[in-house]
């Protein structure tokens, strides 16, 4: 079983964001990065599917600028086989583009699964992973919670507003993973030490043009302060009062 | 440069969706700048033809309908190819889709199948001159981004509820069409559609959300937060990670970065801290409330009106001062 998982560096959100001051990004000053949730999920689900198998290869393939190469070893620590490193100077926006750089580096492979998380925590797009699969002309299965793959098939299921389905699908294939399906390991020490002797390959990432652009980025208005309006039971008649009168949701 | 826009109007189980008509009321907004026409499709399995009419009264100038036995269930593959194939044959200026779960399967596979990129999950959209430009929420709705599309055509996904469906009442031209391709022969294939509790609200609907944290203490101390939700009528239930990890309840009701993102009128929160993922999928509520018993949990920062006291007390109190209220 030959897997692919396509990850990318994001930054850590637990912070203020500030706006870099071209105004088309924010400032990286100060933050730290990390390889984006849902990827790890990814990561997580594609070494579980080979570990039970007892055979097979990891491959994570990045689009980032030189400082991916983190994201990519800590990947690597978490028991991946090898990496790719898809290099650009800044990620752009435009998903094509990067599916594009991604279906590109995939095409004739041999994997038999390519697994991506179902969206990446900055830009929150969500359409990395089926636009690639249109590309290779794969089937595709996007937000997957459930994944189970046996006898050249895979089995998933997706959650709906209020339902979820069931689903089906042939090798290979490229799934988007959401949460629920693995939590990621933290790489042992004996995973980072032989991380750093794992196969890193470097390539220019084949972009194309680029017809998804940020024009600006803002902090959204910031909420009034709230109030406290009191302890325990006592507070309750006021709150019900500023419910009807004040927030007008009562 | 071409002037209709078409929207995509989903179904599920043989009926069209509320976003159905939210992506008909932003398509028609887009065509009434551009002086074109809106062209909706619809898919389903027989019977659904007879629904179409409704999205005339929504701003559709036309409507066409694939009816077909394997589009009972979602069918992606299929889906994909008929909407690309709508899109190309019209000569459409903007493709607009709505970022449901289905919307947010659907869409990039259209805009793969169109060789253009998808803006995602825009919560406005507006022309400039040949450009489609948009708002997006990015890094966990702490920063918003403007989107400038200039791919021919644009194809976008709007947030659900970014746009309230508004009825422009015309009679649409409806045709039939036929799939593109067997729709039988998806590589993908739903295997079972797994129907929640009907009765109960979707949380993507419900204009009040009562939701609960590890401050509740034990599974059976959920019953607080229905009731409160049941005293309100119009309420949905939500959940923390600490709770839906615990297994107090399913994780589709999980609210943050990596479970729903809401926004309805007034957001309950109890017994929650406010950690940050949290914070992801709520902060955009127009009010909210607080219940925790630490004066300091960051979720006061971002309530309208809080309550420092123990939910155990609290919540029954204001489950009886909400019906007293709503006068039963
Ligand atoms: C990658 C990642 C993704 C995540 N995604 C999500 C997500 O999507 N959604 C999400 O919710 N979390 C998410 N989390 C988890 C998040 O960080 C928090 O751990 C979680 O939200 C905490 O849930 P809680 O508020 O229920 O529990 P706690 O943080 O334990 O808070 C319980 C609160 O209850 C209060 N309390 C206790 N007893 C009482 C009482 N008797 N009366 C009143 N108040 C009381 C306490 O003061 C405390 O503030 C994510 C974490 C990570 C790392």
């Amino acid at each position: 079983m030959k897997i692919a998982v396509c990850i990318k560096r994001v930054p850590e959100m637990d912070v203020r964001f500030k706006i870099a001051p071209s105004g088309t990004s924010v400032d990286e000053t100060g933050l730290k990065w990390d390889m984006s949730d849902f990827d790890g999920y990814a990561v997580e689900a594609a070494l579980q599917l080979t570990e039970k198998l007892g055979n097979g290869e990891v491959v994570v393939v990045t689009v980032g600028p030189d400082a991916a190469q983190e994201t990519l070893r800590k990947a690597l620590s978490m028991g991946v086989t090898r990496a790719v490193h898809l290099k650009v100077d800044a990620i752009p926006f435009d998903n094509f583009a990067i599916a594009r750089a991604l279906a590109t580096e995939l095409q004739g492979g041999g994997y038999d699964l390519i697994l991506f998380g179902k969206m990446s925590i900055d830009s929150s797009n969500g359409a990395v992973g089926p636009i690639t699969a249109e590309l290779l002309n794969l089937p595709c299965v996007a937000a997957a919670s459930k994944l189970e793959i046996a006898n050249g098939k895979g089995t998933a299921r997706r959650e709906l507003e209020g339902a979820a389905e069931l689903l089906e699908f042939p090798l290979p294939a490229v799934v988007s993973i959401d949460e629920g399906v693995a939590r990621p390991r933290y790489p042992s020490l004996k995973g980072i030490m032989a991380a750093k002797k794992k196969p890193l390959e470097v390539k220019p990432a084949q972009l194309g043009d680029l017809r998804m652009t940020v024009s600006t980025m803002a902090l959204p208005p910031d909420r009034p302060p709230g109030r406290i309006l009191g302890e325990g039971v006592a507070a309750v008649p006021e709150l019900v009062r500023l419910l009807q009168t004040e927030a007008k949701v009562l | 440069m071409a002037n209709n826009i078409l929207a995509f109007a989903e179904s599920r189980g043989g009926d069209l969706r509320k976003v159905a008509y939210e992506a008909v009321t932003a398509a028609r907004a887009l065509a009434d700048a551009t002086g074109g026409e809106v062209h909706a499709v619809v898919a389903g399995p027989s019977g659904i033809t007879a629904k179409a009419g409704a999205l005339g009264t929504y701003g559709a100038d036309a409507v066409t309908v694939v009816e077909h036995p394997a589009f009972a269930d979602y069918n992606p593959e299929a889906l994909a190819a008929f909407v690309a194939e709508r899109a190309k044959g019209g000569g459409y200026r903007v493709v607009v889709l709505i970022a449901s779960a289905q919307g947010k399967d659907l869409a990039p596979r259209v805009a793969g199948k169109l060789g253009v990129p998808l803006a995602s999950d825009l919560t406005t959209i507006r022309l400039d001159g040949d450009k489609v430009v948009g708002t997006h929420p990015v890094n966990t709705g702490k920063v918003i981004a403007t989107v400038t599309l200039t791919a021919n055509p644009a194809v976008v996904s709007l947030r659900p509820g970014a746009v309230t469906a508004a009825e422009k009442p015309r009679t649409a031209r409806i045709e039939t069409a036929a799939p593109a391709g067997d729709p039988a022969a998806s590589r993908v294939k739903v295997t079972q559609t797994i129907a929640g509790n009907t009765a109960k609200l979707d949380l993507g609907d419900a204009p009040v959300i009562v939701s609960g944290g590890r401050g509740l203490k034990a599974a059976e101390n959920f019953k607080l937060v229905e009731e409160l939700a049941a005293a309100f009528g119009n309420a949905a239930v939500g959940a923390t990670r600490a709770v839906t990890d615990d297994g107090w309840r399913p994780h589709s009701d999980q609210i943050g970065q990596t479970g729903r993102q809401v926004s309805p009128n007034l957001y309950v929160a109890v017994g929650i801290s406010g950690a940050i993922q949290h914070l992801a999928g709520m902060r955009t509520s127009k009010t909210i409330v607080a219940i925790n018993k630490d004066p300091e949990a960051p979720i006061f920062k971002v309530a309208d009106y809080g309550i420092v006291g123990d939910v155990l007390e609290v919540v029954p109190a204001l489950t009886a001062a909400v019906k007293a209220a709503k006068g039963h």
